[in-house]
């Protein structure tokens, strides 16, 4: 290990890859890695720990880049379940599709994707932004704490079910809100935000007045005997 | 967990690698079903004049068998692959079944018909189709499932592919929660099921639909109100193939398709080794939709 041609799935073993991305000592000089022929495996470039960037050339497998801190992942090509689960911190950048699951519970950073996100997009997070430049799938934005969603397509069924104070920015239209989830108005604090997510993900045909805000009406936070058959 | 796994091939000139193609996939799913693995081909290029009739010896000695069916039935040429036998007859399925029920009950009937050919076993998947030399079959579209058992035991009966009836198969990724009830209203109307596995009862409900003229693409919608619990499927005919998962969408699957081929798996590792599939229209199937392919 330790050359450049070696991190290809064709010549060396996942643990080997990732314990070598893993282990990037902070003092070294080079920082650019490209990971190659990842062929769908598994948990690729998981628990990075260092401000490296990482270019992976094909589509991944499960909980691509989970754990992330500070490192900058791209992947040319689709993510499949868990794409950047727990993430706390860095950037995930995936040019195809991302699978469910994606940025589930991640507390930190960025995740972007070109295409579109499958169910459960964003379930349980707590402090990331993802930004979805395609749709996402059904009970996206689940139980999701904080952070913020920016959805340029559409949502599916039930966005934003029993949604804490997650916000969600989307452009298209839900199939259905979740429990809980309501429409809001929009104040120049999440112009700043949309404004910031949209140069972030480099998003050219979307303005700001392109956006809808949906986020907790908050009903669900104490008990009410009216809302039982809510929970 | 279970993988599930599905080639079906667009040219000819393809359709002799199928047992290559498929035999990479199914090693690839090992990791999610360690414990069997089976596979259906459908290869239509034998005369229709004759049936098939996939049949796994389990104890029973195959010299034995053959003997006896030799002198019993005419016009019969056997294929012997490990611990199974492909009986090609012109004897109809009526009359060739209720015989092999009666005089070899230790030999299970896996799958028949006039283009399907079913092998499965209980053991590592990559031995699995090893034995089977899975890598020599041509065909213009195959079936495969490795499996992690959850609702049933462990043994040739409790492994996929599924056959209820002529040329249909089934694999399936989840597990059923009506299946008992389900599988009691089936018996009423005449099926019969050789395991306590949901899956196969899923199977004869698919069966018993199509028996009554509906299109597969019916069948797996009406299934979305009938069938109750998880599950992406992959039913076979001798047409081609569909894939449905439930609406919650719980168990995953990937679909490549090029002007090759369209290749249906639980995971995209299960089909990175097939050509061009990076070049490929790769996407999920969504939840509560029929795909079909085939003539």
């Amino acid at each position: 290990m330790g050359k450049i041609e070696n991190l290809d799935f064709k010549k060396n073993t996942l643990r080997k890859i990732n314990n070598y991305l893993q282990n990037i000592s902070y003092k070294n000089n080079k920082r650019e890695f490209t990971v190659k022929n990842p062929s769908g495996h598994h948990a690729i470039c998981a628990g990075l720990t260092e401000n490296i960037f990482v270019k992976i050339n094909g589509h991944v497998g499960y909980y691509c880049g989970g754990m992330n801190q500070k490192a900058h992942i791209t992947i040319n090509g689709n993510a499949g379940t868990g794409l950047g689960e727990n993430m706390m911190s860095g950037l995930i950048h995936v040019k195809g599709n991302a699978s469910q699951s994606a940025g589930a519970t991640a507390h930190g950073g960025t995740i972007i994707i070109d295409g579109d996100a499958s169910s459960r997009c964003g379930i349980s997070m707590k402090g990331i932004d993802i930004i979805v430049k395609g749709s996402v799938g059904h009970m996206s934005g689940f139980m999701a704490q904080s952070g913020t969603m920016l959805i340029c397509g559409d949502a599916g069924e039930a966005l934003g079910d029993s949604i804490y104070e997650t916000v969600i920015y989307l452009a298209g239209k839900p199939k259905s809100l979740g429990v809980d989830c309501v429409e809001k108005k929009i104040n120049k604090k999440d112009i700043k935000k949309i404004e910031d997510l949209l140069k972030t993900g480099k998003i050219k045909k979307f303005k700001v007045k392109d956006f809808k805000k949906f986020g907790s009406q908050r009903k669900l936070y104490n008990f009410n005997i009216d809302n039982v058959s809510d929970y | 967990m279970c993988g599930i796994v599905g080639l079906y091939l667009k040219k000819k000139k393809l359709h002799n690698k199928l047992g290559f193609y498929l035999s990479g996939m199914l090693d690839n799913m090992s990791s999610r079903g360690p414990d069997s693995a089976g596979f259906a081909i459908y290869n239509n290029k034998e005369s229709k004049k004759y049936y098939k009739y996939s049949l796994c010896l389990n104890n029973t000695l195959s010299s034995d068998f053959e003997q006896v069916v030799n002198q019993k039935f005419k016009d019969i040429t056997i294929k012997n692959i490990s611990d199974h036998i492909v009986v090609q007859t012109t004897t109809t399925p009526k009359k060739f079944i209720s015989y092999i029920h009666k005089n070899f009950r230790l030999i299970s009937l896996v799958g028949y018909g006039k283009s399907i050919e079913i092998f499965k076993q209980v053991g590592n998947p990559s031995e699995i189709v090893k034995k089977f030399k899975l890598e020599n079959f041509s065909g213009s579209h195959a079936i495969g499932h490795t499996r992690m058992a959850t609702e049933s035991a462990i043994t040739v009966n409790g492994s996929h592919p599924y056959s209820t009836g002529e040329d249909e198969c089934l694999v399936h990724n989840g597990s059923l929660s009506n299946h008992n009830n389900l599988r009691r209203q089936l018996i009423k109307k005449g099926k019969t099921f050789d395991s306590l596995n949901d899956t196969e009862v899923a199977a004869g409900y698919i069966s018993q639909k199509l028996s009554e003229n509906k299109s597969m693409k019916k069948t797996l919608t009406e299934s979305l109100t009938d069938l109750d619990g998880f599950y992406t499927f992959i039913a076979g005919t001798n047409k081609g193939f569909a894939v449905l998962r439930d609406e919650i969408a719980c168990k995953p699957a990937v679909i490549a398709e090029n002007n090759d081929y369209v290749a249906v798996a639980s995971e995209f590792q299960a089909m990175a080794h097939l050509p061009y599939v990076n070049k490929s229209n790769i996407y999920e199937p969504k939840p509560g939709v029929v795909y079909t392919w085939g003539k």
